[in-house]
């Protein structure tokens, strides 16, 4: 079946972790245009989610990093951090091994991607999760692109991986939608916490819905540094989400700074 | 320098419950299985969470460190700017301090 929904969100920790410490109003804005993209996800009836997440050293570390993996398992378990710091309750999240090795198989041969049969899911999927599959009765393929480990993936194979994804979607019999999980600017985990640039944010949300590929991969890892922090390596995930739209435009549902959230908390479609 | 041991110590620390319980019984001798620099085992055994973000340490391993070893969310943002006054700027990776 061809691809049935296309979008991105943000996932940073704050998001449920520190709610109780942001504005109430901007909060729920933004947690219900999570919720409009539930039901966007649930009208489009997936049998699986495909989540391309940015993690953060929950199964790979540079002993041997992919620039791109996908889960094949039958169950995830997440999240990784404490409960009580992340605002989520650990649990079990529904996959499926057997639809999964037929995507991976398909993407192959496009893009080399790594495997896993073991996954455990970070704030990086988990957070999403907690607002578009609430109650966790959806199938879940989580994927992974290098945004933390330099050499990080380059942005041309970030395209190419969300291309691949489409592909492998569409001559799938299973009704597939995918989610690009991340951050736009941000500087998570270091002193400046809580800095946003929101031009830029802007101006890349800009790029993302009118969905133009030259425009999207003309950013470089220096600039991105330095406009947008190492946060801003995340956009990998926005990236792969346009390409799997690729020939589609999308509409930013919700974008406003949340610094406490230390974002700029976003939700954007494709109009497949 | 050696500063994929030092974020391989750290990051099994995060990830492992065995390790974890390894170092807690006995940080230098769990430490020493890793090739460190004498100020990377002296930073992580202080500990000294600034001058391990200083030497490099990947924000998204050093933040869970630094919660295992007892800092709050703003005591530990606070220890990376006080490593930075003593120990000069971030000298490698990619979480640097930016100044505003
Ligand atoms: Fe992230």
């Amino acid at each position: 079946m061809p691809l049935v929904f296309a979008g991105v969100c943000s996932h940073a920790p704050g998001i449920t972790g520190r709610k109780d410490q942001a504005d109430p109003a901007v909060r729920d804005a933004f947690y219900g245009a999570f919720d409009r993209m539930r039901l966007a996800i649930e009208a489009a009836k997936p049998d699986a989610l495909v989540v391309v997440g940015a993690e953060h050293f929950a199964n790979f570390f540079m002993d041997n990093m992919p620039a791109f993996a996908l889960g094949m398992a039958d169950h995830y378990e997440g999240p990784i951090e404490d409960e009580q710091w992340l605002g989520i309750k650990r649990r079990r999240v529904p996959g499926d091994r057997a639809l999964s090795e037929r995507l991976i198989a398909r993407v192959m041969r496009d893009v080399d991607v790594a495997y896993a049969e073991e996954w455990k899911f970070d704030h990086g999927i988990m957070v999403p999760l907690n607002f578009l599959t609430p109650r966790y009765d959806v199938t879940i393929i989580p994927a992974n692109i290098n945004c933390q480990g330099p050499p990080l993936t380059p942005l041309s194979r970030a395209w190419a991986f969300g291309r691949a994804l489409r592909k492998a979607a569409d001559e799938m019999p299973e009704r597939i939608a995918l989610v690009g999980t991340g951050g736009i600017s941000h500087w998570p985990a270091t002193p400046n916490s809580g800095k946003i640039n929101e031009a830029w944010d802007r101006e890349f949300l800009k790029r993302w819905s009118a969905n133009r590929r030259d425009e999207l991969l003309s950013y470089t890892d220096a600039e991105t540094y330095r406009e947008a922090g190492q946060g801003g390596f995340e956009i990998r995930c926005f990236i792969a989400a346009a390409a799997a739209a690729e020939g589609a435009t999308g509409e930013i549902w919700f974008y406003a700074p949340i610094p406490i959230f230390a974002v700029g908390c976003t939700i954007g479609v494709m109009n497949l | 320098m050696s500063l994929y041991s030092l974020q391989k110590l750290l990051y099994q620390l995060n990830r492992d419950p065995d390790s974890r319980a390894r170092f807690k019984q006995d940080p230098a001798a769990h430490a020493r299985a890793f090739e460190l620099t004498d100020e990377e085992m002296k930073a992580v055994l202080d500990p000294d969470i600034g001058l391990l973000y200083v030497l490099g340490v990947n924000g998204q391993i050093l933040m869970h460190y630094a919660a295992l070893r007892g800092l709050e969310w703003s005591a530990y943002i606070e220890a990376m700017r006080e490593g930075v006054r003593r120990h000069g700027p971030v000298r490698a990776g990619i979480y640097a301090m930016v100044e505003e």
